[in-house]
């Protein structure tokens, strides 16, 4: 055998990355196919939701119901360790900011649904280390599960108090599980996601079905001709929190 | 006499630490058959996953991967085959439809590599809602 230690090395070296190259070209290849969305499902660029609070009134309860049953919440029945992704409060809760001391009693007595308000500058997201908040392309606050780690960074971020913490196996809590929706596990934040999923087929999102009288309105804030768009047009609304600089989107007519 | 006591000490070790291979030497271990004797499978023309067989069968974590980002990151819901067919992304109401046995199926070959993927802590099997 007449070679040279260079030789040699060149041979091996080649040889070394030959055959490496048929793994690499595997994992690089990737799906064989592509992607592309629903074409039945509702565009925008930016959501957003207009609760008209008289009109709603009567549907409360049935608005928190078909979210919960369609998006698997369970009910715990410790307030502790409560889910919800809607939920009913007062004015004062809710309102801090335009809250003293001489509200009329029919203001103070009247129920709001609340929820996650899907802000524009979402304080979630800055703080979630892991990405699992995010804010999509069409400016919903959304989140993926399997990402997060359950650090509840965004439970003490978000000052509307719109999410909630697995403290156990949420299934056995769960009535009647949907089949068409996932559970979460242990362990991890959850939170109204407006019905991503269902905008995606073309749905409107469970909580505006169930608002029989029109009561909540949704729709696309950056589009002038919206509903939404038209709704804060025509009447005087108020949001949350707003001295905080998040810039909620969800609209209150009070 | 040191000498010794170090490799008896050795062969004891050497025998102890193979006592996996002895304990399985001339047994066979079985590659589990899948099943595919599903309604939905059955109802097939042709009976064939969205993507070929090979490539489902050593890809498919990936190709779950994909989906859960395009579908939750990206807004798509729908996957273009390479044959051209459409689908919907989901592991829960698109591959459990067909593969409605996951204990022949998935749990199967899992159970077999020693894999424990944790899809089913949040995504719902089949025979859990009925």
């Amino acid at each position: 055998m007449d070679i040279s230690r260079r030789k040699f090395l060149k041979v091996g070296g080649a040889s070394i990355l030959a055959l490496g190259a048929l793994p690499l070209r595997n994992v690089l290849a990737g799906t064989p196919g592509s992607y592309k969305p629903d074409s039945k499902a509702k565009k925008a660029k930016n959501w957003a939701m207009v609760i008209d609070v008289n009109k709603l009134e009567d549907d409360l309860e049935a608005c928190i119901a078909a979210c919960h049953k369609i998006h698997n919440v369970p009910d715990i029945g410790n307030p502790k360790e409560e889910i919800k992704w809607a939920w009913i409060d007062t004015y004062e809760h809710l309102f801090l900011d335009n809250k003293h001391d001489y509200l009329d009693e029919e203001m103070k007595n009247k129920k709001f649904l609340a929820l996650c308000n899907h802000c524009e500058n979402a304080a979630c997201v800055r703080v979630c280390p892991t990405k699992a908040t995010f804010k999509n392309a069409e400016g919903i606050v959304m989140m993926d599960f399997h990402r997060c780690i359950g650090c509840r960074y965004c439970i003490a971020a978000c000052p509307y108090g719109a999410r909630s913490f697995n403290f156990r196996d949420p299934r056995p809590y769960i009535e009647e599980i949907n089949p068409e929706f996932p559970t979460r596990m242990k362990g991890v934040v959850e939170k109204c996601n407006f019905c991503a999923e269902r905008l995606a087929v073309g749905l409107q999102p469970a909580c505006v079905e169930a608002s029989k009288n029109g009561g909540i309105i949704f729709g696309d804030l950056d589009d002038p001709n919206s509903e939404v768009r038209k709704a804060l047009a025509a009447h005087h609304t108020i949001q949350r929190k707003t001295n905080l600089g998040t810039q909620p989107k969800v609209f209150y007519i009070v | 006499m040191k000498n010794r006591n170090v490799i008896i000490g050795l062969a004891i070790f050497v025998v102890l630490i193979t006592i996996p291979f002895w304990y399985g030497a001339g047994k066979e271990s079985k590659a589990p058959e899948l099943s595919l004797d599903t309604p939905a499978i059955q109802a097939l023309d042709e009976k064939k996953c969205i993507e070929d067989t090979e490539f489902m069968r050593s890809n498919h974590m990936e190709l779950l991967n994909d989906w859960k980002v395009q579908v939750v990151r990206e807004g798509n819901r729908i996957y273009v085959a390479e044959d051209g067919k459409e689908y919907l992304m989901s592991l829960q109401n698109t591959c459990l439809e067909c593969h409605s046995n996951k204990e022949e199926f998935c749990d199967a070959c899992h159970d077999y590599s020693g894999v424990e993927p944790n899809c089913w802590t949040c995504h719902v099997e089949p025979e859990e809602v009925k």
